[in-house]
């Protein structure tokens, strides 16, 4: 597997705010790399270098072997990446088919308009203004954006905030759907469910550092070696608790166990009525939550 | 420069205008708003003041002219000329109402003019000894003159806003930072965008004028071609500002401030609602540092005394001096975002 991109001691030092501090860190290709942490962890600025859309403190992007220091990317580079930001407005009066021939335009390679009307599955609104769209098609269309220069790496900042759970599920197609033609792939996100559907490799950032580098499972594994186990407190006498130290939460007792069986048998033993049983095992927001002490979600 | 982007991004902003109803409707029917308003509260003949106009050749009879016999009337303007030809071409279109030189004791008067013959009566007295000469002409309405000033008014709000404003909305809604993400070059971006608000403002201008001519019949001394030309020029010079203006804010409001700040003494200091001859030097001095003022007065001179575009190479000449010094600052001072 070859390497797409490689950052190296990348820092973003604003004034007296360093958003991103000295980070390495590489992409390989075809795969779907996602950087996560919570709001101000320093995703938006570490994607954005290697955008090129602003410039390092100190470091570098390393893009197939090529070097490039800042500024805005050169246009070899730029006719090769495709990006969709956090937040862009979209030029006002224009319908999504102008939008989709002006973004051609720049490009001396494009996929042909049918081809990513169809991949983003922009047919039903091609004539309407980019003032009416909904979230779900705006987003779409903002992809088919990125991939309109059929892009060799993708950059996709936060694609699904702000959308419902149907319009996510759908968006997340699209991704994958790409991802399947062996594209490159940097997404941001906070949502962990979205990073575990999409993501080949991730960085877990906080405070502008890396905390942690690997593939979801290989994480999780190094992480966790229990599930947690959950019952509706009334079932569970308060004598089996205090002994087994088991945690009261929201009505509910959580069970932290590595052996399944064992705490099953347990519990049958205790004559404990396991209706309403559920077992969880531990995710990204709880490798989060466990890395940094702060929920992924909810932090700053 | 790759032609193909250029026109990609000045055909979509021309859309993004011409689809938006209320901005096109409001340049098209704010001037002739303004033509119809002027010329109608400046219809009558209500002016009480005469103006005469005093030529002095040769520097030394300053003093001469302050003890001449006439300066002490009320009601009565003294504007002072060195060229004799300038003043009578001011009397040829009822400007001022009588030309005196007094070193050749000669004085002309306008008999197509009332207020000509009604000034001579005035002065009877003390014009004896003085040789008559008379010259026709036409009078120059209000709304002849006051066309120049309102036309680039409009084009001078046009440019400014239609672009500074459009940049930083651009840019503080993240279009800029889209684009920044393509191969399309600042150069490619702004030199449409340029392009576009060129023929915006040009094309809205000839409606306008075309329009208000239908109505009004406009006086036209000179050649429409000339008129065109500096038109362009001055309009090319004020986007060139614009895109100076707006090169670096990401605040809309700041921009407002700014384009506010920048337009206003434009609208006072330009000539566009009345004459700057006689303001002070200083005054004189401000107001040729504007680019409005060289579009308003080349297009009126080109109106009312059918000036070409070599008599009037000096507002010309300024026009493109600062079109060279704002698009050079702009295109330095450019960002695509707040960072540079």
């Amino acid at each position: 597997m070859s390497v797409a991109i490689c950052v190296q001691e990348l820092t973003k030092q604003y004034k007296d705010v360093t958003a991103v501090d000295n980070i390495s860190f590489t992409v390989e290709q075809g795969h779907c790399f996602g950087l996560l942490g919570p709001n101000g962890a320093g995703k938006t600025t570490t994607i954005e270098i290697m955008e090129g859309i602003i410039s390092p403190t100190s470091g570098q992007v390393i893009y197939k072997g090529k070097e490039y220091e800042g500024k805005k990317v050169d246009e070899s580079l730029s006719q090769q990446i495709g990006i969709q930001f956090q937040h862009t407005a979209l030029q006002d009066y224009l319908t999504v088919k102008e939008t989709l021939s002006l973004f051609s335009s720049f490009y001396q390679h494009t996929l042909a308009q049918e081809q990513i009307i169809e991949l983003c599955d922009l047919s039903d609104f091609l004539n309407r203004d980019n003032r009416l769209l909904s979230g779900g098609q705006r987003q779409r269309l903002l992809l088919a954006l990125a991939l309109i220069n059929d892009p060799d790496i993708i950059f996709l900042d936060e694609p699904t905030t702000g959308l419902d759970p149907h319009a996510r599920r759908n968006f997340w197609q699209l991704i994958k759907n790409i991802k399947a033609q062996n594209k490159t792939i940097i997404l941001t996100t906070h949502y962990m469910d979205e990073a575990e559907q999409l993501c080949d490799d991730i960085v877990i950032m906080d405070q502008g550092k890396i905390i942690e580098a690997g593939t979801p499972l290989q994480l999780l594994n190094k992480h966790f070696s229990e599930v947690f186990i959950y019952l509706p407190a009334e079932q569970v006498p308060s004598i089996l608790v205090e002994q087994n130290k088991w945690k009261k939460l929201a009505g509910q007792i959580e069970i932290t166990t590595c052996d399944i069986e064992q705490t099953l048998t347990l519990l049958m033993n205790s004559k404990v009525s396991l209706a309403g049983l559920h077992v969880k095992s531990a995710n990204l927001d709880d490798l989060f939550l466990h890395l940094t002490g702060h929920s992924l979600r909810g932090a700053k | 420069m790759n032609i193909k982007r250029f026109f990609a991004v000045f055909k979509a902003r021309n859309i993004e205008f011409f689809r938006d109803k209320s901005s096109l409707g409001w340049s098209l029917f704010f001037p002739v708003l303004l033509l119809v308003g002027f010329s109608f509260i400046f219809s009558g003949e209500g002016r009480s003041a005469y103006k005469i106009g005093w030529v002095e050749t040769t520097k030394g009879l300053q003093g001469e002219t302050l003890k001449n016999p006439f300066t002490g009337t009320r009601y009565i303007d003294f504007i002072h000329y060195t060229d004799i030809d300038v003043a009578k071409g001011k009397l040829s279109h009822h400007s001022i109402d009588l030309v005196i030189v007094n070193q050749s004791r000669r004085y002309w008067v306008n008999d197509e003019s009332a207020k000509s013959y009604l000034v001579e009566k005035i002065f009877s007295d003390k014009l004896e000894g003085y040789t008559r000469l008379q010259m026709s002409g036409a009078k120059i309405r209000y709304v002849d003159w006051v066309l120049p000033g309102v036309l680039g008014m409009n084009m001078m709000f046009s440019c400014l806003f239609g672009v500074g404003y459009v940049i930083v909305r651009y840019r503080k809604n993240a279009v800029l930072k889209r684009l920044k993400a393509t191969p399309l070059t600042a150069f490619e971006f702004v030199s449409a965008q340029l392009s576009s608000r060129l023929f915006i403002v040009m094309c809205t201008s000839i409606i306008v004028y075309s329009g208000c001519n239908l109505l009004f019949d406009f006086f036209m001394l000179g050649s429409y071609f000339d008129l065109f030309i500096i038109g362009m020029l001055g309009a090319f010079c004020l986007i060139s500002l614009g895109l100076l203006v707006a090169s670096r804010s990401k605040s809309e409001e700041l921009i407002g401030g700014l384009l506010n700040v920048t337009s206003w003494p434009m609208m006072m200091l330009s000539g566009v609602w009345f004459s700057l001859e006689g303001a002070p030097p200083a005054l004189k001095l401000i107001a040729d540092f504007l680019p409005l003022t060289h579009l308003v007065a080349g297009a009126r001179e080109v109106i009312t005394e059918g000036a070409t575009l070599g008599d009037i190479s000096y507002h010309v000449n300024c026009l493109l001096l600062m079109s060279s010094v704002f698009l050079s600052l702009g295109a330095y001072f450019f960002s695509w975002n707040a960072e540079r």
